[in-house]
């Protein structure tokens, strides 16, 4: 039995706005994926027990409000400490290019910006499982 | 770049309570694979400790949100809580959206609470398919309760109470008269009886209802347990106390030698025959691939009936079976 790609989206912090990533949600969900959605204002800690939890082959954290540079390092250090280092993180949102460039040298999988249409995700995120391989 | 770790490795780690290993064999007794088999036959060994509570009602009567305060409650007074939460798929594209996290936000980083979302990818009944294999689980490491959250449900999907201890039953006011409450099926099956949502003003019509409806029958005889009916109130955190002590009596009469062996081996058989169809289905599956989309083809031309040509599906399957 083929089990579909489990993903959880998160929106982390003060940022309040969740258009965006509810419709990522539907089109994953629309390619087949679990998508365990887990509402706003979570904290990088909340983010990361819940994926570490539900062992999700991906964790896709979308942020619009600036605070990429603070959020990420923290949760990937966090998912270190957790013993799931080895799980793929993405970005989604509006940030800067340089901060793109950084976020992949610490270890962000994919950073997706705004206009990346659903196709695109949907064939990163499938792309990112299998290059990973078995687990 | 991923370093497999044997699913028999993870049984000593699952044992220490460690959340990574624990939710690692969650994910393989969910993909249903070959190599995690032997490993979770030693859970199912080593598991039979926790109360399993099964929690199911409509859609929308407010099961997440009772399982987020009762939950709480129990934390309070110091238990491990583990909670497996199950949302139905898109029948057309196999996804699911599963929000039940989003109810249950204060329990997010309680090192005391595992949560656990799943898919039913398919399966009716209200719950999906591992879902007792990662029960077993949650109960090796170390969980003493494992509260089992089934998707809305309709009225006779009732799967959930041939395989929890104890079964509650939510029902929300404003959502049937008692005509609905005397009508076979899904209140039968309750040994609580939650009317949720207690600060709405109709919610005394409901509580009435469903008291009158549940008269004891002449017909049921002497029972050990009758089912009591527990108003709540997320909202005002009201009838959670009541609603825990009642769990503790059921699972004093669940895990009682005599009183509780019948439910016990109902729980047993139900797994027996249930990993049975699943076995066949997965056969008939794996041997029909091909031969079905003729057969369909002929169907859908009304050039044959679906009975000759499910027997002709089976057959070869049948041979299968004898040469086996």
């Amino acid at each position: 039995m083929t089990q579909p790609i489990r993903i959880l989206l998160a929106k982390v912090g003060l940022d309040g706005h969740d258009r965006g990533i509810k419709v990522v949600a539907r089109a994953l969900r629309d390619a087949g994926m679990d998508v365990i959605y887990t509402g706003l204002h979570r904290t990088p800690e909340e983010v990361v027990t819940a994926a570490v939890q539900e062992d999700v082959d991906i964790l896709g954290v979308s942020l619009l409000s600036g605070v990429q540079m603070t959020v990420f390092p923290k949760i990937l250090k966090l998912l270190a400490n957790q013993g799931a280092g080895d799980m793929i993180v993405v970005a989604g949102g509006v940030m800067p290019d340089e901060d793109v460039a950084a976020l992949k040298a610490m270890g962000v999988a994919e950073v997706m910006l705004q206009e990346t249409p659903p196709q695109a995700i949907i064939d990163t995120l499938k792309r990112l499982v299998v290059e990973r391989g078995p687990r | 770049m991923s370093h497999y770790v044997p699913s028999r490795d993870l049984i000593a780690r699952v044992a220490a309570g460690e959340t990574a290993a624990t939710a690692r064999l969650i994910t393989r007794a969910e993909k249903g694979l070959p190599e995690a088999r032997d490993a979770l036959a030693e859970i199912y060994k080593r598991a039979g400790r926790a109360h399993v509570v099964g929690i199911t009602g409509v859609p929308g009567s407010g099961k997440s949100t009772l399982v987020a305060v009762l939950a709480g409650k129990l934390r309070t007074r110091g238990v491990k809580v583990a909670i497996v939460a199950i949302d139905p798929s898109s029948p057309y594209s196999g996804g699911a959206i599963l929000g039940d996290r989003v109810r249950m936000t204060e329990l997010a980083t309680d090192p005391g609470v595992y949560i656990r979302s799943m898919a039913t990818h398919g399966v009716v009944g209200g719950m999906a398919r591992a879902a007792l294999d990662v029960v077993d689980i949650l109960d090796v490491a170390g969980f003493p309760i494992v509260i089992l959250e089934t998707v809305g449900v309709g009225q006779d999907e009732v799967d959930i109470a041939r395989a929890s201890h104890t079964t509650i039953v939510v029902s929300a006011p404003g959502l049937g008269d008692y005509i609905q409450a005397i009508k076979a099926g899904i209140l039968e099956i309750a040994d609580i009886h939650v009317v949720s949502k207690c600060d709405r003003s109709d919610a005394n019509f409901t509580l009435r209802d469903l008291k009158a409806s549940l008269m004891p029958s002449p017909a049921s005889g002497p029972s050990p347990w009758i089912p009591p009916i527990i108003g709540t109130s997320a909202v005002k955190h009201e009838g959670f106390d009541e609603l825990i002590e009642a769990i503790d009596r059921h699972r004093a009469v669940a895990f009682d030698p005599d009183a509780g062996n019948d439910r016990r081996r109902h729980i047993a058989g139900f797994r027996l025959l249930k990993t049975a169809e699943n076995l066949l289905l997965d056969r008939f599956a794996a041997s029909v691939d091909n031969r079905a989309a003729p057969l369909i083809a002929l169907l859908a031309r009304r050039e044959a009936d679906p009975y000759s040509l499910a027997t002709e599906l089976l057959e070869p399957t049948n041979a299968e079976d004898k040469s086996r």
